[in-house]
């Protein structure tokens, strides 16, 4: 198999480039094609960018690689596209109010795939793609779809579901940005501040899809993580999104993927963060979410993601200090205020152990009453372990019963042994 | 769920308290409020109050501050979500406030 030599991409085998071609310019085209289009018309962005990657595997397959191939890839969506518009005249007539230029000067306009407007279009479709008209879970299938290239198969891996539920999701979710005639733009100064926290949050979701999803598929997960960083560093690198928000976020997501090659074993079951081996830590990854949580704290603005990404940054330091544990107990104090929810309320409380001590926790855990989670049952579990082992082991059972996840039930068993090993339980 | 308000009134701050207690005192207030917050029972973490103002009574006479009738003055009020006024006063006994001589009153929100 010969090996090629081409601008940006040294010796990779035509057989990876083109799939590595595809997962990081196809997206650049249809966006730049999305925006020329409007939102109507994003099926013809679609198989345009399509056409172009079919065309290339077969000519490149034949005739060898162009020299620079990305140059070529351009070249031929610019053609296709100019193309698409001479014969469909009636289609022309149809959008020709929606595009910005006149029919006339738009045959004439270079299609712009220039660096700038390739960013500043995937810009203004992740606006587009975050509006809140479709809910969370709509959003990031489309944005996995439109701005990401994944296929409804990918993302039903992902969310672990079939193909056919995550089609019809992406089907009814651009149908919804049709009838609200959503405009692939950047919006005004003023609206920013309104839409900018429903990008964030589909952004946080999409990470924390690959991060905590329960999926085997180590690589999927990868990949969605790295998405999501992805699309927020376009927002970063736009001074205009370049928002404190924006780099708090950002942080979070540097130091959680820090820690993922430690937190996942061979099988793609977790690794709790105790039992992590801190030499699988990354800490490039660190020192950058470090970087982009004092970015962060330039401005007054207090989101739910800085306080995240700082409880994070504390657990970037393996060793139990008192500093440690009292501050991340009082950042989570601050983040239940803020913005509630089960897991923080149970972490809080795993960190006010870690302060106080457990008699206070247990008093605390008691009010939580989240008899539906099983991690409730495991912390009020790992609570009364030697404070009161028949509690405790009853909890463990419990939390057992609640769970429907291996790796789980593995975790939980273990603490079930740990507890049996220990004085009073040796008869048993 | 219903809202209330919690009315922190306290005996003013003793002269004589040392920044590590100011700062224990702070700790389990922060403690106090994230425990309700962990519940998902707080409304609004609400706001402290300068002690000192002004009290405007009939006939335009202003008084200076509102404590010179009587010893306890509002030190700050938070709003709870509870689905009783017995279930409201449960969340105010920990209230830190109780232990240097405080009190909380506990009070349904009617909405207008």
């Amino acid at each position: 198999m010969p090996l090629y030599f081409c601008k940006g991409i040294i010796f990779m085998k035509q057989t990876e480039l083109i799939p590595h071609l595809f997962r990081t310019e196809y997206r650049k085209i249809v966006s730049v094609l999305y925006k020329l289009f409007g939102i109507e018309y994003i099926e013809i962005a679609e198989d345009i960018a399509s056409d172009t990657f079919l065309l290339a595997s077969e000519l490149w397959g034949l005739k060898g690689m162009p020299e620079n191939p990305t140059a070529w890839l351009y070249t031929v969506a610019k053609n296709k596209t100019k193309d698409y518009l001479k014969h469909h005249s009636i289609f022309t007539q149809k959008i020709s109010k929606e595009l910005k230029y006149s029919t006339e000067t738009f045959h004439e306009t270079e299609i712009d795939l220039s660096t700038k407007n390739i960013n500043d279009s995937q810009l203004a479709m992740i606006f587009a793609v975050c509006h809140p008209c479709n809910p969370p879970e709509a959003q990031i299938g489309l944005a996995l779809n439109l701005l990401c290239g994944f296929g409804a198969g990918e993302i039903a891996n992902a969310f672990l579901t079939n193909k056919e539920v995550i089609y019809k999701r992406l089907q009814r979710a651009k149908e919804k940005l049709r009838a609200e005639k959503i405009k692939i733009e950047q919006p005004g100064l003023s609206e920013l501040h309104e839409r900018l926290p429903a990008v964030l949050l589909t952004l946080y979701l999409l990470f924390n899809e690959g991060y905590y999803s329960s999926s085997q598929d180590t690589s999927l997960r990868k990949d969605l993580c790295q998405e999501a960083m992805r699309l927020n560093y376009l927002l970063i690198e736009n001074d205009y999104t370049n928002k404190p928000g924006v780099n708090a976020l950002f942080s979070l997501m540097c130091f959680h993927s820090s820690r993922f090659e430690a937190r996942i074993n061979e099988e793609g079951g977790a690794i709790l963060y105790e039992d992590q081996d801190t030499n699988l830590w990354n800490k490039e990854m660190i020192e950058k979410g470090e970087y982009y949580l004092n970015l962060a704290s330039k401005g007054d603005e207090l989101s739910k993601y800085h306080l995240e990404a700082a409880i994070a940054y504390w657990h970037t330091h393996k060793e139990d200090t008192e500093q440690k544990w009292e501050n991340i107990l009082q950042l989570y104090n601050q983040l239940l205020q803020i913005d509630y929810s089960p897991i923080a309320a149970l972490n809080r409380t795993f960190a006010l152990a870690k302060a106080n001590g457990k008699k206070d926790a247990i008093a605390e855990a008691e009010k939580l009453n989240l008899i539906d989670h099983h991690l409730y049952y495991t912390l009020l579990g790992s609570l009364y372990t030697e404070v009161d082992n028949e509690k405790a082991l009853e909890h463990f059972q419990k939390a057992m019963m609640l769970t429907s996840s291996n790796s789980d039930k593995v975790t939980i068993g273990r603490n079930i042994e740990k507890l049996k090993d220990l004085e009073g339980f040796k008869n048993r | 769920m219903k809202d209330f308000l919690f009315v922190f009134r306290d005996n003013g701050m003793p002269s004589n308290v040392s920044p590590d207690e100011m700062q224990a005192m702070t700790k389990r207030w922060m403690d106090w409020i994230g425990g309700i917050a962990a519940q998902n029972k707080l409304g609004d973490r609400g706001n402290r109050l300068f002690p000192s103002g002004k009290v405007v009574k009939p006939g335009n006479i202003i008084t200076d501050g509102p404590y010179s009738e009587i010893k306890e003055s509002i030190g700050g009020y938070s709003i709870v979500k509870a689905n009783s006024l017995e279930e409201a006063t449960e969340l105010a006994k920990g209230c830190p406030g109780l232990t240097t001589g405080g009190s909380v009153e506990v009070r349904e929100i009617r909405e207008m």
